[in-house]
């Protein structure tokens, strides 16, 4: 069933639970290969975790994940290794090596696992770094790297290996405008340059529907929409047009449920 | 019946920890071998945690020396043994003070860098981040770090044991007069290879491993916060103080215990 169609990431009735919090509830996702899939949702639905699930970093409670056709929780850790080293992943931070230069951090993927000889290491460490801008940054160290570099460096080390696939954990999440606008570019160029598949996960509506091939809409451990950019933002679902356009009070209420207001002022002095 | 109810939660979590620290320290057992193939790592990491502990060793030595030497020649000298001074300050420094107190000053200096660098490394998702590279963390990150500290802290005892007898000397010898061959003879006819200086040795292998052992788990199971870290790093100086305190008592009982 799975390897033969052209999704590269299957889950089928994806269940998670942490402690007694249901963070997923059975969700099915297909992402093709090939395109820009973004996940979205409000902060807190678990849109890092899915991407934990899909890394096989977290083992899901019930439901399955095929990624390339391989079964990600069943795969013993070497097969997990193996697979992981075709998915390039970039966290929110960067989670840059702090104790080593951005060249070195590029370098780190090639040394590990490839034994190539160092003058071929260099030169696609300066590949990957001209590719995200930042081959003039090689000697800097990760703590003199503004917030938008620290990610670009990180791309750089995620693509190093030449994955299949990248996840992006809250690519946009604290960027100026310019940074934005470098990161939207490079992640859609990469796609198309390097042939690869990419899910995003984010919260930020305008640049996510701006490179996504398609939309999935997480809340509350459900998908609650998904489709083109487009389709989405003319949903029939009141909650993700509330979503998508970014309006305070729909049906995710402004208000956190309390008790009545009257009520709770005038009784303030029972209530000591 | 909470305050009772606490107590049982408190005991498993308690078991809970303990539990997951063994299986880490066999993980990282397992990840020791491959350590050969990467040589760089593990002299880094005996860098930071032995090199870097060295002065604080050796000024504590001198002066835990010199207090003895003072003390020693106070004591010895109203029986008119003060000729023993070189005898009494060894074997306490071989037997007793090295080995604990370079244990202690190891786990405030490296033991809580250690904790502190490897939450940090958590807390930054840079061990997360190692993972999805297929590197595999307890490999890369805890094994150097953990093999650098159990090899560093026997060296350390040593050489805090060695400033401590220049320590003593210089007071002994030096300012109070005691006569200089006796001081060496004494020490010399009386501290043995074998059941001074090895159980010395052993006692200090013994808490390098459970200090670095202690350090490297706090950090690699610390929340991953500011606080969190901040915390474990505390739980690692007074763990490993405490458990080296206690298996002090422990080793002196079963190796001097007889005589």
């Amino acid at each position: 069933m799975t390897g033969i169609n052209d999704n590269l990431v299957e889950a089928r009735g994806l269940t998670f639970q942490f402690g007694s919090r249901v963070i997923f509830d059975g969700i099915d996702l297909d992402l093709q290969r090939g395109k820009v899939t973004a996940i979205m949702g409000p902060s807190g639905t678990g849109k890092t975790t899915l991407l934990r699930l899909i890394g096989g970093q977290i083992r899901p409670t019930a439901g399955t994940i095929h990624v390339d056709g391989q079964e990600v929780p069943r795969l013993s850790r070497r097969d997990l290794f193996e697979l992981r080293k075709r998915m390039g992943m970039l966290f929110q931070s960067g989670a840059l090596l702090t104790d080593l230069s951005v060249f070195d951090n590029v370098a780190f993927p090639l040394r590990e696992h490839t034994g190539l000889p160092e003058t071929m290491v260099r030169d696609l460490v300066l590949m990957k770094l001209e590719a995200v801008g930042l081959r003039g940054a090689q000697r800097l160290m990760p703590s003199e790297l503004s917030g938008g570099m620290a990610r670009r460096v990180a791309l750089a080390r995620a693509i190093a290996l030449d994955p299949m696939m990248i996840m992006y954990d809250e690519p946009f999440t604290g960027q100026d405008p310019i940074s934005m606008g470098v990161l939207v570019k490079l992640i859609r160029d990469l796609n198309e340059v390097l042939g690869l598949t990419s899910i995003i996960v984010s919260h930020d509506v305008a640049e996510a529907s701006q490179i996504a091939d398609y939309i999935y809409v997480l809340s509350q451990g459900i998908v609650v929409g998904q489709g083109t950019p487009a389709e989405l933002h003319d949903s029939d679902s009141e909650w993700v047009r509330q979503f998508m356009q970014g309006t305070p009070d729909g049906p995710v209420p402004f208000h956190y449920p309390a008790e009545d207001y009257a009520a709770e002022l005038l009784s303030r002095e029972d209530g000591r | 019946m909470n305050a009772f109810q606490q107590l049982g939660h408190n005991a498993l979590t308690m078991f809970q920890r303990l539990g997951r620290a063994n299986l880490f320290l066999l993980a990282v057992l397992a990840g020791v071998p491959s350590l050969v193939m990467r040589l760089r790592l593990l002299i880094q990491q005996l860098y930071s945690v032995g090199v870097l502990s060295l002065v604080i060793i050796v000024v504590a030595g001198f002066f835990v020396g010199m207090v003895l030497g003072l003390q020693g020649y106070n004591i010895l000298v109203d029986f008119g043994s003060e000729q023993s001074l070189g005898m009494m300050v060894a074997l306490s420094l071989v037997r007793e003070l090295g080995p604990v107190f370079s244990a202690l000053l190891f786990a405030g200096r490296a033991g809580s860098a250690l904790t502190a660098e490897i939450g940090l490394m958590k807390a930054t998702e840079q061990l997360s981040g190692m993972e999805m590279m297929a590197v595999d963390p307890l490999k890369r990150v805890v094994a150097p770090r953990f093999v650098a500290g159990v090899l560093s802290m026997p060296l350390l005892a040593a050489i805090f044991s060695a400033v401590g007898v220049m320590g003593g000397y210089f007071v002994g010898v030096g300012l109070l007069g005691v006569d200089e061959g006796a001081f060496w003879s004494q020490m010399r006819s009386n501290v043995d290879f074998h059941d001074d200086i090895m159980n010395g040795v052993i006692k200090s292998v013994v808490f390098g491993t459970v200090v670095t052992w202690i350090a490297v788990f706090e950090g690699y199971d610390a929340v991953p916060t500011s606080e969190g870290v901040s915390r474990a790093t505390t739980r690692t100086v007074i763990y490993s103080s405490l458990a080296v305190l206690g298996l002090n008592f422990i080793l002196t009982a079963l190796m001097f215990g007889e005589e």
